[in-house]
């Protein structure tokens, strides 16, 4: 499979800095074999792929990184997808982009460096779109980009009400974390493949 | 009926960011070590990971967690040029002061402390968090990790240049993307599957 990295941050085979990248090889290898575990598992169980798409096309719109976004919304019109769905992945990235990190620590001496953002729900059309599934995971997914610091047991208590199974609410978690990680690596490269070119 | 989140047992949260070494109690129920599957063992590349809540439980989903603790070995552990280890664990550190985890925060504090014997370099970190005054070359490379963990991410030329102009070279940028991106992985993990506590 293509080295998804590379191919996001449009670093070109050969090139000085795929060259670079080539220094820290177990990193680059795994990276790549994180993303295939996460979105080519060997069976993805009770998280379907359309799900896995749909969340990473969320997420990645809630970066606002061009190139990650794109690939993520045709990676998710590949599974299939209903024009209704892509419309409400979109609409929902447009409800509710905002700047992070935010969020609250517990009470004490960090109390003064609190900070409230967006706590964001589903809108009604849209979780007529996505089901209550789906509209829960965006949520979680949402307060995970912005404001990991408020995470808290009643948004995983969600998640399985909502009918994820414990071992899905790590997957996604994983999901969505991973994604944190790689939009950030695809941006910090192109910068320095901006430069180095 | 669906699965239930887990109660941790009484304990006492830490409130400040710390060097202190802290338990972390999971919200989500991990494998037993007795259950861990065959599987499950080997996704957790260091077989003493199973003593960890926190690893047993991302061992529910083995695949993902191989990689991504290959991943991270890589990136903090290979000795091979580019940016020395502590400031690797620098990088680590201020992203999980920016995203607010206080329990990866005393990790790699005390690693870079360890690395860099700059003990009140790293204490001002945590104290004042990312706009702290470590001198330039840290700071340069603290404010390409905040630059980085911020939403939407802030990272631009002017990083790279001042990085550069502090001494660090193609390979060591590389590093320093790597670990403030690993830890905006690591950090979401740590914050919203389970809290930290203080020992003792």
């Amino acid at each position: 499979m293509t080295d998804v990295i590379n191919l996001l941050a449009g670093i070109e085979a050969g090139s000085a800095l795929d060259k670079a990248r080539d220094n820290r090889p177990e990193a680059r290898k795994h990276a790549q074999a994180s993303y295939e575990a996460l979105f080519a598992p060997k069976t993805p169980g009770t998280f379907s792929l359309q799900e896995r798409f749909a969340v990473a096309a969320f997420v990645a719109g809630l970066h606002g990184k061009a190139e990650t976004k794109e690939y993520y919304v045709e990676k998710l019109t590949g599974t299939g997808a209903s024009p209704e769905l892509l419309v409400a992945v979109a609409s929902e990235v447009f409800e509710s982009h905002t700047h992070g990190p935010y969020g609250h620590y517990p009470t004490g001496p960090l109390t003064i460096e609190n900070s409230d953002g967006l706590k964001y729900a589903v809108t009604v059309t849209a979780r007529h779109v996505l089901g209550q599934r789906l509209a829960t995971a965006f949520e979680h997914a949402h307060m995970l980009v912005f404001h990991p610091r408020d995470a808290a047991p009643p948004s995983l208590q969600a998640m399985l009400d909502a009918g994820w199974s414990t071992t899905d609410v790590v997957t996604l978690s994983q999901l969505v974390s991973f994604l944190a990680f790689q939009i950030r690596v695809v941006a910090g490269l192109k910068v320095l493949n901006a430069r180095s070119a | 009926m669906s699965e239930k989140t887990l109660t941790p047992p009484p304990h006492t949260e830490p409130v400040v960011f710390t060097r202190d070494m802290l338990d972390w109690l999971s919200w989500l129920q991990p494998p037993t070590e007795e259950e861990l599957t065959p599987r499950q063992r080997e996704s957790l590349v260091d077989a003493a990971r199973s003593k960890s809540e926190y690893f047993r439980l991302l061992a529910r989903a083995p695949d993902i967690l191989e990689a991504r603790t290959r991943t991270d070995k890589d990136i903090f552990y290979n000795p091979q040029a580019g940016a020395p280890r502590a400031e690797r664990e620098l990088a680590a550190a201020a992203t999980s002061r920016l995203n607010g985890c206080i329990y990866c925060a005393s990790v790699h504090a005390r690693h870079a402390a360890v690395y860099s014997k700059r003990t009140d370099d790293v204490d001002r970190l945590l104290a004042q968090g990312v706009t702290a005054d470590l001198g330039e070359r840290w700071n340069a490379i603290v404010s390409a990790s905040a630059a980085l963990t911020a939403i939407p991410i802030d990272f631009g030329p002017e990083h790279v240049e001042r990085l550069r102009k502090a001494g660090l070279d193609e390979l060591a940028i590389i590093d320093i993307i790597n670990a403030a991106s690993f830890f905006n992985w690591a950090n979401r993990l740590m914050l919203s599957l389970g809290e930290p506590a203080k020992q003792g």
